[in-house]
Parts: structure tokens; sequence; C-alpha cells
């Protein structure tokens, strides 16, 4: 952890400010970014640091962005997760509010309808990719690919809370089974 | 409950105020480890019957393409249309509160145990599961496609050729969304006439 001036945590929030507005298709999508910048550019934290802040905040509960909070608490402490966290928070809510509203009142309008069924099998599409890509590691390990299709499958195919897989794959993870 | 042509015969469940809003999307983010959108599927149109299917992947579509965290926007969306901007902000705050206080106690007890076998087994196996979630989410959320204006068939050329080129090919996903979105939004706008 490094100590920051004012100058340098109000150069980050302008940082994740504008990365906010650039994160289509989700925060992580801008993760090399951060990595250049946090990381490259002004070395306020290591290669590991960064690789680790990402592998914590996806065994916490809770969405994905809060791997940000923990890449600013590695870089400043508690404030710095706050300046991170508002800055890539701030502008996409503010437009997701608004543009939602718009839409909302326009929902049977044909160009709202179009947009919205137009993309529907892409969104399915990007969510099997998403899954793809998260099988990444497992690829190549015979137990692991069975975990994921057991999980493909129960959850397929019943309504069991994904809490019950969750804790079984740390389970299995933590007993060296796969 | 439903003038846009989505009849329903039995009344459709709805959240009963603003906290019942935060108690459902804090429950929902503390059952997603790996990510919150498969939770989120089975929390909001399963069990509490809040959105159907088709609502749901409709939401989640605008939620994509908008800047910022996926289930962020989508948690601001479902808020927002049942209690305005006090039910954005409840459903936002109740799935990022708690979240944020685990990860940031973990961040800084991670050096300890960083090192144990242990440990690093038990986030491997997690990660297959996270995998197997999101790929259970896409199966589920695909029968929504059966009613979409385009026809399965189309539809199930649009899916493929996204995974394709996102998962395949690895595509920026902008260029992927701008070039097969606009075509598809196109021939929509076209099936809609």
């Amino acid at each position: 952890m490094t100590l920051l001036t004012a100058p340098d945590l109000l150069a980050l929030f302008g940082h994740f400010l504008v990365l906010s507005l650039l994160a289509v298709g989700g925060a992580i999508t801008t993760a090399p970014d951060m990595h250049r910048y946090l990381v490259l550019d002004q070395h306020w934290i290591t290669d590991a640091q960064f690789t680790a802040s990402i592998a914590l905040a996806q065994a916490a509960p809770g969405p994905n962005v809060i791997f940000v909070a923990v890449l600013g608490w590695n870089v400043a402490g508690p404030l710095g997760a706050v300046v991170t966290m508002a800055g890539i928070m701030l502008p996409s809510t503010t437009l997701a509010l608004w543009a939602t509203r718009w839409g909302q009142k326009r929902r049977e309008w044909r160009g709202v309808r179009a947009f919205t069924s137009g993309l529907a099998p892409l969104t399915i599409g990007l969510l099997l990719a998403t899954g793809w890509v998260l099988t990444d590691p497992a690829r190549g390990h015979a137990g692991l690919m069975v975990l994921v299709l057991l999980t493909v499958l129960v959850m397929w195919r019943s309504r069991l809370s994904p809490i019950w897989m969750v804790g079984a794959g740390m389970l299995a993870g933590a007993l060296g089974w796969v | 409950m439903s003038p846009h042509g989505r009849s329903d015969l039995a009344p459709r469940p709805v959240p009963r105020s603003s906290l019942e809003l935060c108690r459902v999307f804090n429950r929902l983010a503390m059952q997603g480890f790996g990510g919150v959108l498969p939770v989120a599927q089975i929390e909001l149109v399963e069990r509490a019957g809040w959105l159907t299917r088709e609502e749901f992947v409709e939401t989640l579509s605008v939620a994509q393409v908008l800047p910022g965290p996926n289930v962020c926007n989508l948690a601001l969306m479902v808020g927002d249309r049942f209690f305005g901007w006090r039910g954005a902000l409840a459903a936002l705050g109740g799935m990022m509160l708690v979240p944020l206080l685990i990860v940031l106690v973990l961040a800084a007890a991670y050096d300890h145990w960083a090192h144990l076998p242990a440990v690093a087994g038990a986030l491997r196996g997690m990660g297959a599961v996270a995998a197997g979630l999101v790929i259970a989410t896409a199966l589920k959320l695909g029968a929504a496609l059966k009613t979409n204006p385009l026809g399965v068939p189309l539809c199930l050329a649009l899916t493929g050729a996204t995974f394709a080129a996102v998962a395949l090919a690895r595509l920026p996903m902008v260029w992927v969304v701008q070039g097969l979105g606009s075509l598809a939004i196109a021939l929509a706008w076209w099936r809609l006439r």
C-alpha cells in the first residue's frame, strides 16, 4: 500500500470515471487498461497484487465489479477503495438509470422493441462465451471439467440454489479431488 | 397490471417495498460466488416471480449494451421499474454493500492464507462451478428466444455467431455488439412490421 497525495487520488478517481463509460460488457472488460495504468504506468501495485485482487473478488460473494475496490484498497487503503469504486460506478449508473427510463416510456415503440428483441440472441451468445472463457483453467483437467458439466446439468434441470454447488466445488478443490 | 399486451391472468407478484427489494438483492448477491447473474435469474424469475423469463432477457440485453457492470445495471433497472430512483438505489445498495465489506476484509487477510494448497484448490473448484453456473443460465434463458419476433432459427444463428466471435475468435466485444447487434436490430425491425 502506497501513500498517495491528493492529486494522485484525484487522478485515480478521474481514470476510473473514464473507464466506467468504456465498460461495455461489464467492468472486467476494462481490467487490461486498469493493469496498464496501475501496474505499468504508475507502479502503485505489482503484477501479482493485480492478479490476486481479481481472484479474491471472484472468491467472494457479490458482483464481480468489487475487484475494483480490492485494487483501490491495494493502491491506497480504504480511501483508495472508495475512490476507485465511486469512479467506476457513478457515470455508468447515472447513464443506465436515464436510459432505462427513456426506453421504458417508449417500450411499445417499434424501434425500442426491435432493439431489445434483436439483442436478446446476442445476450445468450455472450453468456455462453463468458461461460466458455471461465472454463479456461479447467480445460485439460478431467476432474474440473466433470465439475463444470455436473454444475451445468444440475442447475439446468433443477431449482437447487447455486450456493450448494459452489460449496461442493470449494470442498472438492480444498480436498484435492479436482 | 398488464397494459402492454403481455397478458397474465393471475396478478403478478411485485416487491412490497424498497426494503424488500434491498433484502432480495442482498440475498442474491450473497449467494453469487464468481458472478451474480445465475442467482439473479433464479431469485427474480423463478423464486420471486417479479420478472418473466422474457422480461429478464430483455432487461439483461439493455443492461449489457450500456456501459457499467451488467448486474449493477440490472439491479438499477429492476429497482427503478418498481419504486423509481429509491428502488434503484435500494436494489443496488442491497447488492453491493455487504459483499464490498466482505471482500475488503478478505483483501486485508489475504496475505496470511494465500500460500495454503487447500485455499488454492478451493478457489480452483469454485472457479469451475462458476463457469458451469453461467452456462446453465444461458441454457435456461435461451428458452425465452422461442417467443422472439426474429424466429428460432435466426436467433440460434445469431447466438452461435456471437459465441464464435467472442469466445473462439476473441474479437473485441464492442465490435461484435456493433456489427452483429445492428444486423439483429435491423432484422427485428423488419420482422416487427
